[in-house]
């Protein structure tokens, strides 16, 4: 029964594991760039601008009233015209194709963007105002004060919460096998396919993505851990 | 933009809307049941309880929905006992396929707003019922259900949301709800950007309506808004 999960050109066991090195790869790009929005996206929420604030309402609005599945069609038909469009203007004619790659990442780095604003613009909030106003008399600015005393404040409290984005994220990349990425997903639908045996399959699957659930779990546990050092639990007050 | 187009698919996706519904629906009415009775069994005090009860909701929310959806509609109908079991005319249909999934699914996520909510229980108002000779069930409808379904509606909206949103998987075994109509139409006229606008749309106003009945009934039972 295990036959079919044997390493080399006999089995499926190489590719299965290449698939969830890709969902890894995926998520974790996606991931990033999603932080890298959301970084944006809650500096526009926090600013004093009424149409920054509105468009990052109308974002985050958007992203979670509306199935993950239908941003990723969007950017699967329309992403690679839109970026020709954009060539269009800087003056380069020609055929660009975005591969399922860059897709995926796009349209799950849009989605998780949109949660990790959430999180960002709620650890920048809870960050005491006391802080700006120290670091404000101290004489310093931009970098020194953002860089070295607000944003590792922000990160420790953001980071229960970006590990919660991390797993919709994981689970968002399953839905780019629709695009032709060849992750866990498309990986044992192609297996399951070509040998019959879909349930072996999809039970591999779930298993592959237990784990990676199960490993980001104490990845972040410990990442926990440290920047929390110096700091009180609140299970000790 | 090609508005004439989005007219056109307006009323083609439109249709679907009914198949949304019902399918979101069903799912929620059975997904409470099935979430009732997990929330029950892990607060129930038995190991022999609790645990599987803690591993069922372990698996679910840690896989995607796709993946547990090709597990039930391919996976489950590779062995012959199942084919020739009695539960063989749900399973080769999609759309019971969809329904079971998504119902698994809210009866994972749902059971631990639930268990939150039974948890934020007071323990004197049970010992108060039970000393006013209320029998254990009596106490548990007359008094933890009430409560609970106070403290739990806010999340609970939120997962009636994200119900309306993964029902939108079930296109892709073959059932042309909203996503799968959208779906057709983007392939056929390439249009991706007019459709999602209009698919969209559509799934802005239901979850929209959502959210004004759950606040209509939070306000209905008392609950006031966290600021």
């Amino acid at each position: 029964m295990f036959d079919v999960f044997a390493l080399g050109p006999t089995g499926w066991g190489d590719e299965m594991l290449m698939g969830a090195v890709m969902t890894i790869l995926v998520s974790s790009s996606s991931l990033l760039l999603g932080i890298t929005i959301g970084i944006v996206f809650a500096a526009c929420k926090l600013s004093n601008f009424f149409i920054l604030r509105a468009i990052a309402e109308v974002y985050t609005t958007i992203i979670r009233g509306i199935p993950e599945l239908l941003v990723i069609y969007l950017l699967f038909f329309g992403g690679s015209s839109a970026v020709m469009y954009l060539a269009k203007i800087f003056g380069y004619i020609g055929y660009i194709e975005l591969n399922a790659f860059t897709i995926g990442t796009i349209a799950v780095g849009a989605i998780s963007g949109a949660y990790s604003t959430e999180v960002i613009r709620g650890a920048v909030n809870s960050v005491p105002k006391g802080q700006f106003e120290v670091g404000k008399t101290l004489g310093l600015s931009g970098y020194s004060l953002y860089g070295k005393i607000i944003f590792p404040q922000v990160a420790r409290i953001a980071l229960p919460g970006i590990g919660n984005v991390w797993q919709i994220t994981l689970k968002d990349t399953a839905l780019i096998s629709v695009t032709g990425l060849v992750e866990i997903m498309r990986q044992s639908r192609i297996a399951a396919g070509s040998t019959h045996e879909p349930f072996i399959f999809y039970t591999a699957a779930i298993i592959l993505y237990l784990l990676i659930t199960r490993l980001s779990n104490i990845f972040f546990d410990s990442a926990e851990k440290k920047y929390s050092k110096g700091y009180v639990s609140k299970e000790a007050l | 933009m090609r508005l004439d187009l989005m007219y056109e698919s307006f009323f083609k996706i439109v249709e679907g809307i009914p198949l949304t519904l019902q399918v979101v629906s069903i799912s929620t009415i059975l997904g409470i049941f099935l979430a009732v009775a997990v929330a029950l069994m892990r607060i129930s005090g038995s190991k022999l309880m609790s645990l599987p009860a803690y591993y069922f909701v372990y698996l679910i929310r840690g896989t995607p929905l796709l993946l547990q959806l090709y597990f039930v509609y391919y996976g489950l109908s590779q062995f012959e006992f199942i084919r020739e079991s009695i539960l063989w005319p749900l399973l080769k249909e999609p759309y019971w396929c969809g329904i079971i999934t998504l119902t698994i699914s809210t009866g994972a996520y749902s059971s631990e707003i639930i268990r939150g909510g039974i948890l934020s229980v007071s323990k004197s108002y049970i010992e108060a019922s039970g000393a006013l000779g209320l029998s254990q069930a009596k106490t548990f409808v007359l008094i933890t259900l009430p409560i609970t379904v106070r403290q739990a509606l806010p999340a609970y909206g939120n997962e009636l949301i994200l119900m309306v949103k993964a029902s939108s998987l079930i296109s892709i075994v073959t059932l042309m709800e909203i996503t799968g109509i959208a779906r057709t139409i983007i392939s056929k006229t390439y249009a991706p950007v007019e459709i999602f606008l209009v698919a969209g749309s559509i799934y802005l106003a239901i979850n929209f309506i959502i959210v004004i009945f759950v606040n209509l009934a939070e306000r209905r039972l008392g609950i006031e808004k966290a600021t």
